[in-house]
């Protein structure tokens, strides 16, 4: 107990004082979330609008696989970035392994399945005849697919808390394609597990507050804009 | 009539739905200004021939020719857009009223200042001009499809398509809309199909009645010719309830 309340005495010290390797590593774990997340939601959503609306072979498989993707582990994920990320890697020459661009990778390619799976679902939620409806007031394809995803704006901020939650709090791949470097790939996630690992548990849970309260805020913001929508 | 040119003609619509075939029309016309009403029982093929008059569901075979050009099959946005559709269920989007009937004229490109105009004038039309900026989930069933109906009407179609458009309200929640919409779409000259197996729809509204069954056409003609001589069950049904209004 007396461990809790001193994590959160340093907590508050820490941000209180702004710490300035506190505040770069906070500001890092949400530019490279946020990042990600944008990624997630470029893809994701056209992605998850054509799963919905468009029929072709295979179409159910992707689906599933889609899915499954959404709980996809960020150690597997780790993993396979690295890969394709290493020097002999079929993309090493980008270069960028270990460096904040190889961790916004990671967490796209986590983030991108979730917000394309809710994507698919808030689309096909949406009434059966809406397609057509929409395409008898003389919507073209383009026009139509906005419309109908911006019908299902209130579940598709649930997609961007989703892909947002998945990201920040994700530490596996991050530590395995950005390898916690002091100054430039340390994160929140993965800096409270070097102190846990240090046993520095005052720091470790100073900085777990700090990504909780990250994670709140961000979630917070947009649980307002959705319910401001809510249709009551 | 048949001296006329046709509005649309429909030759050899065949549709297939689940891998059956649904609708199988030779021969189909609406006329200017001409009110149509399709009638039949459930399974009939009233929606398949709606969707497939409206280009949006791509039949088997067929050709669709609109004032005399046909259209094509694979691009049907220059039509769709002389055209409008309405619903059994409102399909109201997620907005005020003004924006769900604005959201045709927005599709077009229409003008900003233009767009709010319109659609205002077909709120009178319909008597909900003061529904403007209410929610549209607000709205009761009746209300709703006013809404539905005026957003079709905001865009000045050619050719409007009712499938079975007042099936969800009560009796006289339709009888008052039905004989609106007649008021309406005989003042304005708009031409009209609509899918019923409602007499109040068919009667209050329309000069032709078309005997839809399994598919295809069973009888034609004005609504007393074919209460005279009903074709089959279902269309004596209709004179068994008892329509007063010829």
């Amino acid at each position: 107990m007396e461990l809790i309340v001193e994590g959160i005495l340093t907590a508050l010290k820490l941000i209180v004082s702004l710490d300035s390797e506190v505040v770069a590593i906070t500001l890092l774990s949400l530019k490279i979330s946020c990042s990600a997340t944008l990624i997630s939601l470029l893809i994701g959503i056209p992605a998850g609008s054509l799963l919905a609306l468009a029929e072709f072979p295979g179409r159910r498989l992707i689906i599933s696989l889609v899915n499954t993707g959404m709980g996809l582990p960020p150690v597997v994920v780790g993993l396979f970035v690295t890969i394709f990320l290493w020097r002999n890697g079929p993309l090493g020459f980008l270069e960028i392994l270990y460096t904040p661009l190889a961790m916004i990778a990671a967490q796209a390619v986590i983030a991108t399945p979730i917000v394309t799976g809710i994507t698919n679902a808030a689309i096909q939620s949406l009434p059966a005849n809406l397609k057509l409806q929409v395409l008898a007031l003389g919507a073209t394809r383009c026009q139509m697919v906005w419309i109908l995803v911006r019908e299902a704006r209130l579940p598709l901020l649930a997609a961007v808390m989703a892909g947002f939650g998945g990201v920040i709090s994700e530490v596996g791949a991050s530590i395995m394609v950005g390898g916690n470097i002091k100054g430039q790939t340390r994160v929140l996630t993965t800096a409270t597990v070097m102190e846990t690992g240090k046993g520095n548990f005052d720091v470790a849970i100073a900085l777990s507050i700090l990504l909780l309260l990250l994670a709140f805020g961000v979630n917070y913001a947009l649980t307002v804009i959705q319910q401001r929508e809510r249709p009551r | 009539m048949s001296q006329t040119a046709s509005l649309l003609q429909v030759e050899g619509l065949r549709i297939k739905r689940g891998g059956a075939l649904v609708l199988d029309i030779p021969c189909f016309s609406i006329f200017p200004d001409e009110k149509v009403a399709v009638i039949g029982p459930n399974g009939a093929g009233k929606t398949s021939l709606m969707l497939g008059i409206a280009g949006l569901i791509r039949p088997e075979a067929g050709t669709i020719k609109f004032r005399g050009e046909p259209v094509k099959g694979g691009d049907t946005i220059d039509f769709r857009r002389r055209i409008a559709m309405v619903f059994q269920e409102p399909l109201l989007f997620d907005t005020t009223v003004l924006n769900n009937v604005a959201e045709g004229l927005c599709i077009r490109k229409v003008a900003r200042q233009e767009i709010r105009q319109r659609a205002m004038e077909s709120l009178e039309m319909f008597g909900i001009a003061d529904l403007a900026e209410r929610s549209a989930h607000k709205l009761s069933g009746g209300e709703a499809q006013r809404v539905s109906l005026a957003r079709a009407f905001a865009v000045k179609p050619e050719l409007i398509l009712m499938d079975e458009p007042f099936s969800s309200l009560d009796l006289p929640t339709r009888i008052t809309l039905a004989e609106d919409l007649g008021r309406i779409l005989h003042a304005s000259g708009t031409a009209a199909v609509i899918a019923t197996h409602d007499r109040i729809e068919a009667f209050r509204i329309v000069e032709r009645l078309v005997v839809l069954d399994k598919g295809s056409i069973v009888q034609q003609g004005t609504p007393q010719q074919v209460i005279a001589e009903p074709v089959n069950s279902f269309v004596a049904a209709f004179r068994r309830t008892g329509y007063s209004g010829m």
